[in-house]
């Protein structure tokens, strides 16, 4: 589903934050990705939404080489992804019903089947009764229940997630990530950066450890490994 | 890719909400589209009628010539016919008309009253002929070179009046579309820096609709079209007034022009004119400044 072969990025300002990684992620995977603030895994994350273009080597993505796709194909690729941020990235002048809506807006599906797709996920994320609030009437919890489902209307085979609990309170990450199990659980590929160490250490899943532009550490079932 | 109608419906429909939820930046950028077309408005109904004035006169400029009046009715037709072939051949000369002195009586006495036909039994008047130039800036030249033909009385016009005249009509035309070039220049320039700070703010949105997989396209349709909207609200005030303003000037000194040389323009098309210009600048500067705001965020 997901590969990068030898992949480097090197920035102008002489930060290489890839040194060369190489990976192979399946369909229907969870994945971790931990690491020390700074050690690549943004980068690495970027990379797969084509946020980032590779120095050199290739990431491949559903089978679509980002090395060689063209900006004015971008956009066909991220609707083939969700991707949700830690800080939410909702449009703040459209309610929750309109960003949810929006990823099948951009590929012009039929208004009858966005209605009934957004509530949908809606209700899989629990906020089928706020469609018509706007994002900053709700809480941090709920806007990026919001991004979820906005991440996965389109029904992507990929989930990215950036440190998806980031600005979430404990409790209001267990939600997230039951949501993410369940995303998961019905065959979409999860990738998510993360600092979570509770989190990584009791929803056991293959943890892919970034340092210094490098996979130190790739382990089915693994742990955070590091001190929070 | 060919955009579906649906799709460009809801571009419109997001852009008419988009207008609505953004209430003070939509009722600046309006406000800024308003105050600038209603001083364009102004100014260009101004110059309309300044350069309609300056036609008016510069087209009523004809020489009077006054023809040598002679006893033998032979010998004067021999030498008027001398003379309009003679004035015929000046280069820059556009047209002579002939006018016997019995038109001339008419047309006074047309102007100041029966009283004057007393002298239709002993006409004093000289036969006439009425020269154009070609150009009217030539006026005075082509009149001193006639009255130095033979059998010419006089060749009248205005004189200095007319030569004053035309040196004001030609450097107030020349400021007048400077001043107008310079208004339309600040017109854009303050209308599409307004619309630029409204995009600038909505920066991360552009940012954020692009990571969810929306196309250049589909991204700057919406904004364009609000920037359609914002030309066509903003001028909706300065056509209203502008219309209103004129029609009630003109009805007011129209009727105390009657008859008199200068004339303002009619309302129709006059209005129909500048309230179009006013709405195809407002739609352009408004659809040009989100265009090129729009724009400087879009790279991937």
């Amino acid at each position: 589903m997901i590969q990068m072969k030898n992949v480097v990025k090197k920035y102008p300002n002489g930060v290489v934050a890839a040194n060369g990684i190489t990976i192979d992620i399946k369909q229907g995977e969870f994945v971790y990705v931990v690491g020390p603030s700074g050690a690549g895994k943004s980068t690495f994350i970027k990379l797969m939404y084509r946020e980032e273009k590779p120095t050199s080597g290739d990431v491949i993505i559903a089978g679509t080489n980002l090395s060689t796709l063209k900006n004015r194909q971008v956009p066909y690729l991220r609707r083939q992804l969700g991707v949700v941020f830690q800080d939410f990235k909702l449009l703040p002048r459209m309610n929750v019903f309109e960003n949810v809506a929006y990823a099948l807006e951009v590929i012009e599906e039929n208004p009858q089947v966005i209605r009934k797709r957004v509530m949908d996920v809606l209700d899989l994320v629990g906020l089928k009764h706020k469609v018509r609030m706007f994002p900053n009437e709700l809480s941090g919890g709920e806007q990026q229940r919001v991004s979820i489902a906005r991440s996965i209307v389109n029904m992507p085979k990929v989930v990215i997630a950036d440190e998806p609990t980031g600005n979430l309170d404990p409790d209001t990450s267990w939600e997230i990530m039951n949501i993410f199990e369940e995303i998961n659980a019905r065959g979409t590929t999860i990738v998510m950066a993360t600092h979570n160490r509770e989190i990584v250490n009791t929803i056991r899943r293959r943890v892919i450890a970034i340092e210094g532009g490098l996979i130190v550490r790739d382990v089915n079932g693994g742990e955070y490994g590091y001190e929070s | 890719m060919a955009m579906k109608a649906r799709t460009l419906q809801r571009h419109f429909r997001e852009s008419l909400k988009s207008l609505t939820r953004n209430g003070w930046m939509t009722f600046a950028s309006i406000s800024a589209v308003t105050v600038t077309l209603l001083l364009v408005g102004v100014f260009t109904i101004i110059m309309m009628n300044l350069n309609k004035v300056a036609d008016d006169i510069e087209n009523d400029v004809e020489i009077k010539v006054l023809i040598d009046i002679m006893e033998d009715s032979e010998q004067a037709k021999a030498a008027e016919k001398q003379l309009i072939k003679q004035i015929k051949a000046l280069p820059a000369v556009e047209e002579v008309v002939y006018s016997s002195k019995e038109q001339e009586l008419d047309l006074l006495i047309k102007d100041y009253g029966e009283d004057l036909s007393l002298f239709e039994q002993s006409n004093p008047l000289n036969n006439v002929l009425y020269v154009k130039a070609k150009d009217p800036q030539q006026t005075v030249k082509v009149a001193k070179q006639i009255e130095k033909l033979e059998h010419t009385q006089e060749a009248v016009y205005g004189k200095e009046k007319v030569e004053k005249l035309f040196n004001f009509l030609n450097i107030s035309r020349n400021v007048g579309i400077v001043l107008i070039l310079g208004l339309l220049f600040t017109a854009i320039f303050l209308i599409s820096n307004t619309i630029r700070i409204t995009i600038f703010a909505r920066k991360d949105e552009i940012e954020i609709m692009k990571l969810v997989g929306a196309t250049n396209s589909f991204v700057r349709i919406p904004f364009v079209l609000e920037g359609m909207w914002l030309g066509i609200l903003g001028s909706i005030i300065p056509i209203t007034v502008i219309s209103v303003l004129y029609s009630n000037i003109y009805k007011l000194i129209q009727p105390s022009m009657n008859g008199e040389l200068l004339q303002l323009l009619d309302t129709t098309p006059l209005l129909y004119q500048v309230n179009a210009l006013l709405l195809a600048i407002g739609v352009f500067i408004g659809i040009w400044g989100s265009f090129m705001s729009v724009r400087k965020f879009l790279k991937v």
